[in-house]
């Protein structure tokens, strides 16, 4: 349903001596989603996990690759494919606070979509804003507010409404619920789900949260410094970890419960900048388990396995075990 | 619910409907701006609570009620259409003529009072012109970039470097001296100010992320100017205009004051007080009034820029 | 608890003064932290978990905030009713705190070095050290304090601004400046917060391990229930300004006993129960402008009743684990 071939989007930036250099926000990353399913991309900040999403969306400049919606190739950006994405595809964004604009009311708001690419006015176009946010779980009674007077998670149903509006196929949903509190956090999700089976939509879910993404996703993504390292069923990906970033991410995650599950140390250090990207696996500047003399040389290979692959030199079933072991 | 809304043409006759049905979704003018009134008497409470700004808008208010009644209050009209009474000329202040006569025996209070009108004038003239020039040319910098940006920003930055006054002084004395082209003059230096501030604030709003939203749903870049970008820009133009008012006060004034503004006899506060300055110090009224007038607008309508950020601009606020 | 508790909340009351009314944000809690101990301080925005730690760093303005009842004691002493000059000498050095966004504190035209032997001169000032330092040894002991939180390569970074560290090297930084005074007692307010999770788990780790080694107490404001059961020994749960559980971890998680507590905790989506249903709690925060009198869950609560009308004290009804709430615990 989408597909995206070896997309790459580089920025020019200038570094603190005022050379000219490129960040490396996503390098290469290729996503293959089914109809109907939800996907998710997970990473920490700076892994262009966000960057993806813009990118299908043609909100970030594409340097390289190839975006296909519903068979229809969007990568040219033309007035038709314009037009046609912004009807198929729709964003929510973290942050709903910011997403509405303070001078116009809800009503204005949600309808802006259908204001935009259709002929609708009038009554059909305020029972339809009603019938949506009718959807979403909102009562009439907002229709005339502004976004002041709502709470994070209204706001969040809103911009979900208005998202919804022209009933898109594609859903990128970037990291919808990291503002909210926990308690609104759960009602969001659930929605999410129902709203995913009601209306058969196709989500490409982007987030930092792993258990949110495990709740919500049918498939995961994990990317690191631009390319996504590990794929696979949800189930797969987070029982069976293979590539070590994906172990020591799950390990990192604070265990809400008594007693805290055994877990790898901590990984060392920080994320390298994008603009300058480590040679060979990108990950092994702090990888516990790298091989000496071939992850610092080599970009690693996908390792397909029945469920999902990883780019790990480790998981090659030729490699000469020089180094150091998996755990 | 829903079918009775369908029958129903248009918005206005929603609003003329009075619903007597309790089934009914009545739905008045009142109820669909609730919230905005909501939010007015947020701001008016703010704003009550702010004893100099609502000092400055007393004083912005009875300076519009005089300006707007004026003609028709003044004791002594035809004094300002170049009257000559040379027996009560120079009298100081007493129950007649409350606030003394000129050199010619024209009653002050009159010139002040029907002077009010022409200040105010030029004061709504050159903010809304340089208004019309520079948010515009704000808007069309910050979201085009590029050189145009460039070339609108430098212009800008040229017209900011030279002091405005000066320049107007140039501008008027190339023209001639006249009221209109004294308006013309201050207009066209004080539009660089709405420049550098629209452009700022479109800048900032580009990247919101309700402009963002706006992109991802196919909105028109006009759409975005002008239901995005604009109506969130009006806050700091207003507080900016209401400030400017007062500032083109004294512009017009230092103008008259040069005889390049207002010409004698025309009753302009400037014009008068350049007159009247050989007449000091011993017929001080005659300065005194009209500068008390000047000092009093430009005071009212700084306090209630004031006033008026505070309750615009939500960083004040909470 | 043989110790005497090191700080101690007695009905604390704090409102804050706006445009619209009074604002209670804190609505009689009394707590007790004990020496060495690890308090967690769990709930949603709006709850007072921040407002609770920054009065007792005195950190909030006066007027709005307002004292409205109670008081705070730390070590023997009202931190509401001490001369200023004592209170500047204890917060800095026998408490200290740091905060979510570690680049808010620092200053970014300074080096980090600089501002680090600021702060330890400044403590010194204070008295309290028995030792006096010149720049050159404050300098040393700054360097001490960045190797003390696992800062790589000290005497470079004594040198760098801001800008040039990420994000958990500042909030390492941070945690340094801290320990300069050489507290007893260590708040933290959403440390992690702004940071990604492998990330936080280092600072989480560190943090734990300083506690040890330097036998700080520990309050750890936070909304995320993970981070609590990471470096916690005790919870307190709040809501609207009111504390409804105070109980040890194991107890929190195994027989959680406020409707809030539960309602929170069926929130959060478990990493070992995937398909796990999640429930929200329905409803929003009450306006506290205008709270709901007594318990200030019962606008939201499935079981409450009439008693709800008056605040249930805060009872015990398990070892190491006290509610606020009628209908639990009587039986």
């Amino acid at each position: 349903m989408l597909a995206v071939e070896n997309l790459k989007v580089h920025f020019d930036v200038k570094n603190n001596r005022g050379v000219k250099t490129k960040l490396r926000a996503v390098d290469g990353v290729s996503l293959h989603l089914k109809k109907g399913e939800a996907y998710g991309i997970v990473g920490e900040s700076g892994s262009g996990k966000s960057t993806i999403g813009k990118a299908v969306l043609n909100l970030a400049p594409k340097t390289e690759g190839k975006i296909e919606i519903d068979g229809r190739d969007i990568t040219m950006t033309n007035r038709a494919n314009e037009a046609w994405l912004r009807q198929n595809a729709q964003i929510v964004f973290q942050d709903p606070h910011s997403a509405l604009n303070p001078r116009m009311t809800i009503m204005r708001s949600v309808a802006e979509p259908i204001i935009v690419h259709t002929k609708t006015r009038g009554h059909d176009l305020r029972r339809r804003v009603e019938e949506l946010l009718d959807i979403v779980g909102l009562s009439k009674q907002f229709i005339y507010r502004y976004p002041h007077e709502l709470s994070g998670g209204q706001k969040q149903r809103v911009c979900i409404a208005r998202a919804i509006a022209l009933e898109p196929s594609l859903l990128i949903l970037d990291e919808p619920t990291s503002a909210l509190d926990v308690s609104v956090q759960s009602q969001i999700l659930e929605f999410l789900a129902s709203l995913q089976r009601d209306l058969n939509l196709t989500y490409l879910f982007i987030s930092h949260n792993l258990s949110v993404v495990r709740y919500l996703c049918q498939r995961v993504g994990v990317m690191y410094l631009g390319n996504i390292i590990e794929e696979g069923t949800t189930k797969t990906v987070f029982e069976h970890p293979q590539h070590p970033y994906t172990k020591a991410l799950l390990g990192a995650i604070p265990y809400p419960g008594a007693t805290q599950p055994q877990s790898a140390p901590p990984l060392i250090g920080d994320i390298p900048s994008p603009v300058d990207l480590p040679v060979g696996c990108r990950f092994h500047t702090r990888c516990p388990v790298k091989v000496a003399n071939l992850c610092d040389r080599l970009a690693p290979e996908h390792h397909h396995q029945t469920l999902g692959w990883a780019s790990c030199h480790l998981l090659d079933p030729d490699l000469d075990k020089v180094g150091g072991k998996p755990e | 619910m829903v079918g009775s809304t369908n029958q129903r043409t248009n918005l206005a006759t929603v609003m003329l409907i009075q619903d007597s049905n309790a089934d009914h979704v009545s739905e008045s003018f009142a109820d669909r701006h609730a919230s905005t009134y909501r939010t007015l008497r947020l701001y008016a409470r703010t704003f009550r609570r702010n004893t100099s700004a609502m000092f400055g808008l007393a004083i912005v208010v009875v300076f519009l009620v005089v300006a707007a009644i004026g003609p028709w209050i003044v004791p002594f009209p035809e004094d300002a259409t170049g009257a000559v009474h040379l027996d009560i000329k120079l009298q100081p202040p007493d129950s007649t003529h409350w606030f003394g006569t000129d050199e010619v025996g024209n009653d002050i209070f009159t010139r002040v009072v029907l002077g009010t009108r022409t200040t105010l004038q030029i004061a709504c003239i050159v903010t809304g012109v340089a208004m019309l020039i520079g948010v515009p040319l704000g808007m069309i910098a910050g979201l085009v970039g590029g050189w145009v940006q460039e070339a609108i920003m430098r212009v800008t930055d040229v017209f900011l470097s030279v002091p405005g006054l000066v320049l107007a002084i140039a501008i008027v004395g190339a023209l001639g001296p006249g009221i209109v082209n004294a308006m013309l003059a201050l207009s066209l230096v004080w539009w660089p100010g709405y420049v550098r501030l629209v452009q700022a604030k479109t800048l900032a709003l580009k990247n919101e992320i309700y402009v963002q939203a706006a992109y991802s749903i196919g909105a028109s870049k006009l759409r975005i100017v002008f239901i995005h970008i604009l109506p969130n820009c009006t806050s700091p133009i207003i507080v900016k205009a209401s400030m400017d008012m007062g500032m083109a006060i004294l512009g017009a004034a230092s103008l008259g004051f040069l005889g390049l503004g207002a010409q004698p006899p025309f009753p302009e506060w400037g014009a008068m007080i350049s007159i009247a300055r050989t007449y000091l110090p011993d017929w001080w009224w005659y300065s005194f009034f009209p500068g008390l007038a000047i000092s009093l607008t430009v005071l009212g309508f700084n306090l209630l820029g004031d006033g008026l950020r505070d309750i615009l601009d939500p960083k004040h606020r909470d | 608890m043989p110790d005497k508790p090191i700080l101690s909340f007695i009905d604390f009351k704090l409102n804050f003064d706006t445009f619209d009314g009074v604002y209670q944000a804190i609505d009689g809690i009394s707590f007790d932290l004990n020496p060495g101990e690890s308090l967690g301080i769990v709930g949603e925005t709006g709850c007072g978990k921040s407002v609770t730690a920054k009065s007792i760093m005195g950190l909030l303005p006066s007027p709005p905030a307002e004292v409205a009842g109670g008081g705070i004691w730390f070590d023997g002493r009202n931190l509401l009713k001490e001369k200023s000059s004592t209170l500047k000498s204890i917060r800095g050095n026998e408490i200290s705190m740091i905060f979510q966004d570690p680049m808010t504190y620092l200053n970014p035209v300074f080096t980090i070095g600089k501002q680090i032997v600021d702060v330890i001169l400044a403590h010194q000032k204070r008295g309290n050290h028995g030792r006096s330092l010149t720049s050159k040894q404050a300098f040393q002991y700054g360097m001490e304090l960045l190797d003390k939180v696992h800062l790589p390569n000290p005497r470079r970074q004594m040198k760098s601004y801001p800008h040039e560290l990420s994000g958990g090297m500042r909030q390492r930084v941070l945690i340094a400046m801290a320990l300069s005074g050489q507290p007893k007692l260590l708040i933290a307010d959403e440390p992690t917060t702004a940071l990604d999770v492998t990330i936080q788990a280092q600072i989480l780790e560190l943090i734990s391990e300083l506690r040890e080694q330097l036998n700080l107490s520990v309050i750890m404001i936070t909304h995320d229930l993970g981070v609590v059961a990471t470096v916690c020994d005790r919870v307190l749960v709040m809501y609207a300004g009111q504390i409804v559980e105070d109980a040890s971890i194991k107890q929190l998680f195994n027989n959680p006993s406020h409707p809030y507590t539960r309602g929170l905790l069926q929130a959060v989506p478990d990493p070992a129960k995937p398909n796990k249903k999640l429930k929200g709690i329905p409803g929003a925060l009450p306006n506290l402008l205008n709270p709901p009198i007594g318990c200030r869950f019962q606008t939201r609560c499935s079981s409450a009743s009439e008693k709800c009308t008056r605040m249930p004290a805060l009872n015990k009804i398990r070892t190491n684990q006290k509610v606020a709430c009628w209908n639990v615990g009587t039986t």
